[in-house]
Formats: structure tokens, sequence, C-alpha cells
């Protein structure tokens, strides 16, 4: 490994995740930005939904921006992980870790199993068949037959159950450092899958599915172990969303979220790491200030046209959004990339330094 | 019997509006590749702008049955532009480019559901209509709902119409051509791309009266409601096939009436349950849809 790869691949990322670990600990506050000091709870709460959200676009990512799925359904495995655990906590009175154990193997057979079925349809009919699925697990959900999800009131968790370090307003911070540990985790485990034999097996299904066929792979395979462990590090994702809202509600079950986490990864930048993860920052951070700017003086002085629209977010970060698609493709992460060579390219020229690695060829 | 006889109208009249819906999104992918999120846009559109002229607009015009339908035509028109714009505006620049088409699409579905509720609110505002439309029929022992007959005849007439247009006119042709294969009609020399804007303004306008019946059907109108009547609307395109207009209206009525049967028989909310299944059977057995070409095989 070069001294550049090094570098990139684990002091750049390492240094990251070290400094924001330390952002609890900042007793400042930063007029506009927040409302409070960054040491709050409330603060605190709020920056670790962004790095939560951030990983869980990263999942999100794996599947749209390195294997070319677009999937409408990828909430169905985050509301899997938010309810299933939180049920088998409360419901069922189990205890912590049997739960996300059984959380994680049931996420992990119903990837294989709805994978499977959806993949037999490609492209447009793959994100139709995904978005049916996930809207059976919303109705399910609401409808709520074995009163296990209390419907549209939310289940809340039964806090004795879970670990004291992650209740109560008092270990917000560990909270915080909960969903860094975990985008942390993600950021490694998704760079691992791509840089692996199958994971360069993704990302030519991406560029070109029918090449792949034609070199004697079989490509539904491959975008099955793509979809299944995107999927179930949704799921894992879910359940510390679970500990950080310290339960469940429908919000995460509606295909309007997967629809979001779509638009996290196409801000940031489909098919880059950082992209999707800043993208998910981002959006959630947005999310929530936008509220506040909607509310502020100098919006309420703005007539009616104007302020009706700046008072909703989605108005806003849809706009956003479509004007990304259109004039900035790639992305955040396309502006810093410009001037370096193409993701293909790059790929290439990772390949080639290596004489050893016996890499299919892709003609540029 | 007579329970049987109404769950099975009211299901005619659900897959009534599934297939207005769907019958769009299918036209629109079959000759364009594009799924259209923004669907769910047009079907508030139509039940939005009939409710708001109504009140408004025509709130002048004595006669009940004149002022719904003024307001309902108002609506079916301002769906035609509003579809016939997002083509021309969002669509037309990303061509060849699919994927970025559907992003736009979604994007301005989240966008325009966050406007109506900054515009209405979040609250489904009640859709006044006609009281005979909610005056019941009496047929063979049941009490069968005067909108259902509604949404059925329009549903069957939007069928008529569409394939009339599509048989017998040129334009009709020309679609039905594309659908097949749209680089042999360019290369024919003709101009495939006025086709794009009349399946959009097309589907606009099936969106919109879709929407101004889910009014009538649930008596209110809401900003969610297009979103999730779109759900099933791909469901029946997927189960129909693809760029399959009849398709649509055979699959259309297999999931309202599997809908209906299984959550008044079984329990409410299972029947959208067994519509999954029933997507999921029919992909492994015919990946293809019932009457489809081949699904996915474009983007």
């Amino acid at each position: 490994m070069t001294r550049r790869a090094v570098l990139g691949n684990w002091v750049v990322p390492l240094g990251v995740f070290v400094a924001l670990a330390f952002v609890p600990k900042l007793n400042v506050t930063i007029p506009k930005l927040f409302d409070n000091s960054i040491s709050s709870p409330g603060t605190l709460q709020l920056l670790g939904a962004c790095l939560l959200l951030g990983a869980l676009a990263l999942t999100y990512d794996l599947q749209f921006g390195f294997t070319g799925l677009l999937s409408f359904g990828h909430a169905l495995y985050i509301a899997l992980g938010v309810y299933l655990s939180n049920i088998a906590i409360t419901d069922w009175h189990w205890t912590f870790w049997v739960a996300i154990l059984f959380t994680m193997g049931v996420a992990f057979v119903l990837a294989i199993v709805l994978g499977f079925v959806s993949l037999r349809v490609g492209g447009i009919a793959f994100a139709m068949v995904t978005l049916a699925f996930a809207q059976a697990g919303a109705v399910l959900a609401l409808k709520d037959p074995h009163h296990w999800t209390h419907g549209e009131e939310g289940l809340g968790a039964d806090y004795t159950k879970l670990p004291h370090a992650f209740v109560g307003i008092f270990n917000t911070k560990n909270l915080y450092w909960l969903a860094l540990a975990f985008l942390a985790f993600v950021f490694f485990v998704v760079r691992w899958a791509i840089e692996s034999s199958p994971g360069r097996v993704w990302q030519a299904i991406r560029e070109n599915e029918q090449r792949v066929e034609v070199l004697g792979m079989r490509p539904h395979l491959f975008k099955l172990q793509s979809f299944v462990l995107s999927s179930t590090l949704a799921a894992a994702g879910g359940i510390v969303y679970m500990l950080l809202y310290s339960g469940s509600t429908l919000a995460v079950t509606a295909p309007t979220f997967t629809l979001t986490l779509l638009l996290m990864v196409v801000i940031g930048g489909a098919g880059s790491r950082w992209g999707a993860v800043l993208g998910g920052i981002l959006y959630t951070y947005l999310n929530d200030r936008l509220v506040a700017v909607g509310s502020s003086s100098t919006v309420e002085g703005l007539p009616r046209a104007l302020r009706t629209p700046l008072e909703q977010p989605l108005f806003l970060l849809g706009t956003i959004f479509i004007l990304i698609v259109f004039f900035l493709p790639g992305g955040i992460a396309g502006i810093a990339a410009r001037g370096r060579p193409s993701g293909l390219r790059r790929l290439q020229e990772t390949i080639r330094p290596e004489p050893t690695l016996a890499a299919p060829q892709e003609d540029a | 019997m007579s329970t049987l006889l109404l769950l099975t109208l009211t299901g005619f009249g659900l897959g009534a509006m599934y297939f207005l819906i769907a019958s769009g999104l299918s036209l629109i992918y079959g000759l364009m590749g594009v799924l259209n999120f923004a669907h769910g846009a047009f079907i508030s559109v139509g039940a939005y702008a009939t409710w708001w002229t109504e009140a408004h607009l025509f709130s002048g015009v004595h006669s009940f049955v004149l002022r719904f339908l003024l307001a309902a035509l108002m609506g079916l028109v301002i769906g035609a532009v509003f579809a016939a714009l997002v083509e021309l505006v969002l669509i037309r620049p990303l061509y060849n480019r699919h994927i970025d088409q559907v992003l736009v699409t979604v994007g301005l579905q989240l966008a325009f559901v966050a406007l109506l509720v900054g515009i209405w609110g979040p609250d489904a505002k009640s859709f006044v209509v006609p009281p005979w439309l909610h005056e019941t029929t009496n047929v063979a022992g049941a009490r069968i709902p005067n909108d259902r007959w509604v949404e059925i005849a329009t549903a069957a007439a939007v069928l008529a119409l569409l394939q009339l247009f599509l048989r017998r006119t040129r334009y009709g042709l020309i679609i039905r051509a594309g659908v097949e294969n749209r680089a042999m009609v360019q290369a024919l020399g003709i101009d495939v791309r006025k086709a794009f804007t009349l399946v959009f303004a097309i589907g606009g306008v099936a969106a919109a009266v879709a929407g101004v019946l889910s009014g009538v059907y649930f008596n209110v109108v809401g900003p969610e409601q297009g979103t999730s009547l779109l759900i099933f609307a791909f469901i029946v395109v997927v189960i129909g096939g693809l760029g399959s207009i009849g398709g649509s209206a055979v699959a259309a009525m297999v999931v309202a009436l599997t809908q209906q049967y299984t959550n008044y028989y079984a329990s409410s909310g299972i029947g959208d349950m067994v519509v999954v299944l029933l997507l999921g059977v029919v992909l492994l057995a015919r990946p293809r849809g019932f009457a489809g070409a081949a699904v996915g095989a474009r983007a």
C-alpha cells in the first residue's frame, strides 16, 4: 500500500471520527447554527441524528450508488430494526441483547427472501416492487393486528430493559457516541465490501450489467449480496434509531422515508462514501434547522406567497435536490472531485499498480 | 349476497381509480422509460384544483351539479397543463437520462406535497359533491352508494376513449409504435418528442380524474392522498405489465377486488398485504406481468 493510500484509507477517516468523538466535550455556543451549547442534550441529539442518518444514507448508497439498484423500499429494513427490537423488548419482555440478535437475524433472512423475489425484475420494476413490500410493512405497523406496534401512537421503549448508558437526557452524549460508532462501523464495512472482489463486480453491474453476464458471472447473485448487506446494515441502524429516540414511530415506515434517503445520497453524491454521509448529515441538519428559519422574524415579515414555501423544509430540500440533479450531477462530492479523474478511471488506476491483483480488465 | 354485491361494486369503484392512475403511468413508462413519481402530484392537482375552484371560482353558480362539473372540468384542465409543463420543463432536458428523470419526479412529488401542506395545511379538506352521489341505490337488496356508479362509468369511458385514441388516430399510432420500438419510430423521421408531451398530458388528465374521483370516494382531499393511491397504482402497473392499457385495466380490478374482499372477510389491512403477496407471486411466475413488454428491460 502506498503512503498516500494509507493516509486516505485509514488516517483521514479515523482522524475525522476521533475528532467528532470530542464534540460532546465542547461547551461552546455557535449562534445561528445551533440554539444551545454544543454539549447540551438537545444539540447532541440533533447531531447524533445527523450522524445516524449519514450512516443510513451510506447503507442506501451501497445498493444505489455502488450497485445501481434503485430501491424505494429501504425504509422497510430500517423500520424493522426500529420496531422489531422494540417489540421484543417492550411487548415480549426479552432481554436487550437477545432482542437485538433476533432482530438482526430476522432482517438478514427477510432481506434474502424479499431480495431474491424483487431482484427477479430489474430497473424501474425493481423500484416499484421494493416500494410495494415497504408499503406492506408500513400497513402492518399502522394496522397493528397483534397490538404490538400501537399504530399511530407509536411504541415507547421500556427503558428499564435498555442498557442504562442509553437512558435519560443526561446520557444523550452516549447516544451521540453510539451513532458516531455506528457511522464509523458502516463506513469501514462499506469500504471493505466495495473493495472486495464481489464489490468490484457490483460496480461493474452498475456500469454495464450485460457485460458482467457475458464475462460468465451471474449478476443476480451479486446484486443479492449487495442488497442483503445493505439491508442488514440498515436494520442495525434501525436499532440505533430506536435507542436514539427511545421508541418507535410510524415516520420510519413511510415510503417517503426511503425517498428522503435517496435525496440525501443524491445531494451528497451517489457512489461516493463521504458524499452519502455528508448528504445524510446535511439533509438532517437542514430539515431540522430550516423549521427555525421558517419561523424566524425575517421570514415572518415576507408576503404570504414567499413565506409559505420557506416554512416547509421538505419543499426547499426537494427543490435543492431537483437543482442538483440538473446542474450538479455527482452532488457535493462531485464538486470536490472536479479536476480529479472520474470514478471509473480512478478505480482502474488503483487496480493497475498491483500486478498481483488479477482484476477483470474493464476497458475504458 | 347483498354484502358481496356491495363489496364488489365498491371494489370496482376503487379499481376505477387505480386504473386511471395506472394507465397514465403505464403509457409514460412504455413510451419514455420514465417511472413518473410525480403522478401523485398530478392526482393532487386534480383534486385540489376541483376543490378550490368549486369553493372560489364557481361559487356563483347555483346549480349544485353544474358547479361540481365545472370545477371538475377545471381540475382536469389544470391537471393536463401541469403535467405537460412538468414534461417540458423537468423531463425533456434530461432526455435519455432515465434514472435522473425518475429522481426529478421524486423530488417534485416530495416538494409538491410539502407545498400543499404549506398552503392548505396537513389536514384533509372535506370535498363537497352533489348530494345525489352519497345517496344509495337499491340493487338486489344491496344499498350501493351512487358514487360507485360514477367511478365505474368514468373509468370505463376513459378506457374506451384511450383505446379509441390509441387505435384510431395518427398520434395514437405513433404512441403505440413508440412503446414497441422508439428508435425505429425516430428512424422513420417522426418527432417522437411531441408524443412525450402528449402522453404526459393524457396521463395528467387521467390522474386528475382519479384525483376528483378520490375526493368523491373518500369525501375528502388531503396532501398524502395522492401518494397512497400511487403506491397501489404501481402494483397494478407491474402486475398488469408495463406499457399495456388493457393489462392495467384487468390488474386494477383484480387488485381492488382482492383488497376489498380480504379487508372485509379477513381483517382490515390484510387486504393490502395480500395484494403485495399477489405481486410477489406474479413476479415469481411471470416477471413480465399479465400482458407486459419486458419489464425493466429499458431502465
